[in-house]
C-alpha cells in the first residue's frame, strides 16, 4: 500500500518521465535489478562487505540523557560510524555490486554536499573502477575538503555549470553523461529518487537500516517494534531506509523532517512538502519546489545535503497519504539540536541528521514511547559550518 | 455525388494538419529548432518571420525549461538566458498569439513535461491548437504515459505527437511508434546523445539511418541531432524526410543574431 507498484508508482507518484535517449539503460535496470538483487549470490556478497567493510550492524544505542532530557524513550540508529561516515554507503556498495553483474566498466554519480560522491568513489577505488562524479560549480567552492576525498580516491570530479549550479544541476548533467554513454555506465543515483527503478532500488539496499532496527530493538528493549520512526528528509534515502520495514506497519508512526532553512515562508527554505507542488524532477512524479510557469526553483537550507528542490516519490506519497507526519525545522533549531546531541552524548552529528533532532522541540512524546533516531552521518564534514556558527 | 465528395475533399484539407500537409511536399524537409525568448525576449516572432522568408519548411519553438535533461550545452544557455529574460509558457502564448496572420509553415512546440503539467495538459493543447501549433514534442513525457493519459487531449485538438527513436530503440517498438503515429512524422534522433554534442556522423550512425530506412516506415521520418550544414543535411536526409538543426542554429544566433538567419538557412541548402 505505501510501497511502490508493479507500474513504479507510489500511488500517484514516481514513474519514469524519461526521454527515449535514456529508456533503454532505465529498461535494462529495471528488468534486472530485483533479479540480480535478491540472487543467493549477490545477497551474500552484499552483506558480507556491509559487514567487513562498512563495518555492520551499526549500533543502536539507547540515548540515556537525551531521553531523560525530553522524556521520552529515545534510541540512535548509528549510521554515522559507517565507513565514509554515513548511510551513503550502503547504497553505493548494493548499486557497485549491482553494475558489475551488469557488466557495466564504468560509474558516475551526482553529489550535492560531497558524502555521496565520496561514497561512490570509495566503492568505486574497492572495485576497480573508474568513477566520475559530477558535482555544481558552487558546491565544488562550498566542500573543498570531501573534493580532495574524492580525487584521493581516484575519482574525476567534474563542475556542473549549467543552471544553478547545484544538486539539481549535478543530477542533470549525471542524467545527460548516462545519456551519453548508454552502454558501458551506471550512474549510481544518491537518493530515493529518479525514475523507476532508481527510488525501490536505493531504498531496498537502504533497508537493511530498519531490517537491523526491528531485530536490535527486540532484543534491547522492552518493546518488539517502535512507537515511532523519524529521521530528517533531502532526496530521502536514510528516511527510506528506515522507515522501510515499518511501511505497512500503521502501529509504528513514521516522522519525516524537513529542512526549513531560515523559515517556511522566508523564500529561503527547503521544506518541499510544505512548499512543493506536485510535478517531474529527474525523471519522476513527485512534489518538488517549483514556480508558477513550472520552473525548478533552487531550494536553501544550512545543510547543503537537505537543499534538494524534490523529495523522493515514496516520501511523497506518505506525506499526500497522511501515513508519515511531516515536520519542518530551521536552520537555527537543527545547529542548537546539534550542539545539544554533542553535550549530551559525546556525538557531533551532520547538520543534515541534527534535523532530526530538533523535533523534540516541537513535538512531544509520551514516556513510555520508544522513538528511533536515524544518526544518519557524523558532523566531521561540518565542522567548518559549525565553528562559524558558533564562533569555536 | 461527386459534388459532395469534393467538398468532404476541401473540408478534408482545410482541417489537415499543416505538419502533414507539409510531409507530402517532393522535397526534403528543413526544419529548425529555436528556444522562444533568446537572444532577446521579444525576439521569438521575428524569428519565425525570418525563417519562413528564408523558406523553411517547418520550426519547432521551443519553450524553455530550468531543467533540460536532453540539451546540451547550448540550448541549455539559451534556455536559461531566455527564462532570464522573463519567457514563459503564458508569455511565450501571448507573444505567438496572433501568429497565423503572419505565418503559414507547420509549427512544432518542443519543450518539457513540467511547465505543461502545470499548466495543465488539455489546457495547454486546448491553447496551443487556438493559436495554430501543429504538433508538439515532449522529451520527456514517455510514449506509452502519452497513449494511456493525453492522447485523447492531442487528437481532440488536432495536435501531432512527435515521437523520438534513438539507435538503441527496438525494432519493434520502431513499428508500434509507426502505427500509432498517423500522419505525422518520427523524431529521429542520430544518436544517443544529448542535443549538440556530435562532429559529423560516424558510419554508425549511417548505418542506423540505412536501417530506418529499410523497414519502409509509413511515417515519414525526420532526423534531428548532429545537424549543423549542408553535409549533414544531405547524410541525414539520404533516407529520411528531412532534418531538424537546433544547436547549430542557436550557436549561429548567439553570434551573428537575426541578421544571420537568411545567410545560415541558404548554406544548409546550397553549400
Amino acid at each position: 500500500m505505501y510501497n511502490v507498484n508493479e507500474k513504479g508508482f507510489y500511488g500517484e507518484f514516481g514513474g519514469a518521465f524519461i526521454p527515449e535517449m535514456l529508456k533503454p539503460n532505465v529498461d535494462e535496470l529495471r528488468e534486472n535489478y530485483l533479479k540480480i538483487s535478491e540472487s543467493e549470490d549477490f545477497q551474500r556478497e552484499f552483506h558480507q562487505l556491509l559487514k567487513d567493510y562498512v563495518g555492520r550492524p551499526t549500533p543502536l544505542y539507547f540515548s540515556k540523557r537525551l531521553s531523560e532530557k525530553y522524556q521520552t524513550q529515545i534510541y540512535l540508529k548509528r549510521e554515522d560510524l559507517c565507513h565514509t561516515g554515513a548511510h551513503k554507503v550502503n547504497n553505493t556498495i548494493g548499486q557497485i555490486l549491482l553494475a558489475q553483474k551488469l557488466g557495466k566498466k564504468r560509474i558516475i554519480a551526482e553529489t550535492g554536499a560531497g558524502q555521496h560522491g565520496v561514497a561512490t568513489a570509495t566503492v568505486c577505488a574497492l572495485m576497480g573502477m573508474p568513477c566520475v562524479i559530477y558535482m555544481g560549480a558552487i558546491d565544488i567552492k562550498r566542500q573543498a575538503p570531501n573534493v580532495a576525498r574524492m580525487k584521493m580516491l581516484g575519482a574525476k570530479v567534474v563542475a556542473a555549470e549549467s543552471g544553478s549550479k547545484t544538486l539539481k544541476d549535478a543530477t542533470n548533467e549525471a542524467i545527460r553523461d548516462w545519456i551519453n554513454n548508454p552502454e558501458d555506465t551506471h550512474y549510481i543515483i544518491g537518493s530515493v529518487v529518479g525514475p523507476h527503478p532508481f527510488p525501490d532500488m536505493v531504498a531496498r539496499f537502504q533497508s537493511v537500516i530498519s531490517k537491523e532496527v526491528m531485530k536490535q530493538l527486540k532484543e534491547q528493549s522492552h518493546k518488539s517494534k517502535p512507537d515511532y520512526v523519524l529521521a530528517c528528509v533531502g532526496g530521502g534515502s536514510n528516511a527510506a531506509g528506515i522507515y522501510y520495514d515499518f511501511l505497512e506497519d500503521t502501529e509504528v508512526g513514521i516522522i519525516a523532517v524537513e529542512a526549513a532553512g531560515k523559515g517556511v515562508s522566508t523564500g529561503e527554505s527547503a521544506a518541499t512538502s510544505q512548499l512543493g507542488r506536485q510535478g517531474i524532477i529527474h525523471g519522476s512524479k513527485t512534489l518538488l519546489m517549483q514556480n508558477a510557469d513550472g520552473q525548478i526553483t533552487e531550494p536553501y537550507s544550512i545543510s547543503a545535503g537537505l537543499d534538494y528542490p524534490g523529495i523522493g516519490p515514496m516520501h511523497a506519497h506518505l506525506y499526500a497519504s497522511k501515513r508519515a507526519e511531516f515536520i519542518s525545522v530551521t536552520d537555527d533549531d537543527a545547529m542548537q539540536a546539534g550542539w545539544e546531541l554533542s553535550q549530551l552524548e559525546g556525538i557531533i552529528p551532520a547538520i543534515e541528521t541534527a534535523h532530526a533532532f530538533a523535533v523534540f522541540k516541537e513535538r512531544k512524546f509520551e514516556p513510555d514511547d520508544v522513538v528511533v533516531i536515524n544518526l544518519s552521518g557524523r558532523g566531521d564534514k561540518d565542522l567548518n559550518t559549525y565553528m562559524e556558527y558558533f564562533n569555536l | 455525388m461527386q459534388l459532395i465528395m469534393f467538398k468532404k475533399l476541401c473540408l478534408y484539407n482545410r482541417n489537415m494538419n499543416r505538419i502533414t500537409k507539409k510531409l507530402k511536399a517532393p522535397h526534403k524537409l528543413l526544419s529548425i529548432y529555436f528556444t522562444a525568448g533568446y537572444p532577446k525576449l521579444e525576439d521569438t516572432v521575428e524569428i519565425l518571420k525570418r525563417l519562413q522568408d528564408s523558406d523553411v519548411d517547418m520550426v519547432e519553438i521551443g519553450l524553455p525549461y530550468s531543467d533540460p535533461l536532453a540539451d546540451g550545452p547550448t540550448i541549455q544557455q539559451s534556455s536559461t538566458q531566455a527564462l532570464k529574460n522573463g519567457i514563459s509558457t503564458k508569455k511565450l502564448f501571448a507573444q505567438i498569439q496572433d501568429i497565423r496572420q503572419h505565418i503559414e509553415i507547420p509549427l512544432i512546440v518542443m519543450g518539457y513535461f513540467n511547465p505543461m503539467l502545470q499548466y495543465g495538459v488539455s489546457q495547454f493543447c486546448k491553447d496551443v491548437s487556438d493559436i495554430g501549433i501543429d504538433g508538439l514534442i515532449m522529451p520527456d513525457l514517455p510514449y506509452d504515459y502519452w497513449l494511456e493519459h493525453h492522447k485523447d487531449d492531442y487528437e481532440h485538438n488536432n495536435l501531432k505527437h512527435i515521437q523520438l527513436i534513438t539507435p538503441q530503440t527496438s525494432k519493434e517498438r520502431i513499428l508500434e511508434i509507426d502505427k500509432q503515429s498517423e500522419d505525422a512524422f518520427i523524431y529521429m534522433v542520430s544518436s544517443s546523445s544529448t542535443t549538440g554534442s556530435q562532429i559529423g556522423f560516424a558510419q554508425e550512425q549511417l548505418d542506423y539511418f540505412e536501417r530506418i530506412g529499410s523497414y519502409n516506415l509509413q511515417t515519414p521520418q525526420i532526423v534531428g541531432f548532429g545537424i549543423k550544414d549542408n553535409e549533414t543535411f544531405s547524410q541525414a536526409t539520404s533516407h529520411a524526410k528531412g532534418a531538424i538543426i537546433g544547436s547549430a542554429f542557436i550557436k549561429m544566433l548567439s553570434k551573428r543574431g537575426l541578421n544571420g538567419i537568411d545567410g545560415f538557412i541558404k548554406n544548409i541548402r546550397q553549400p
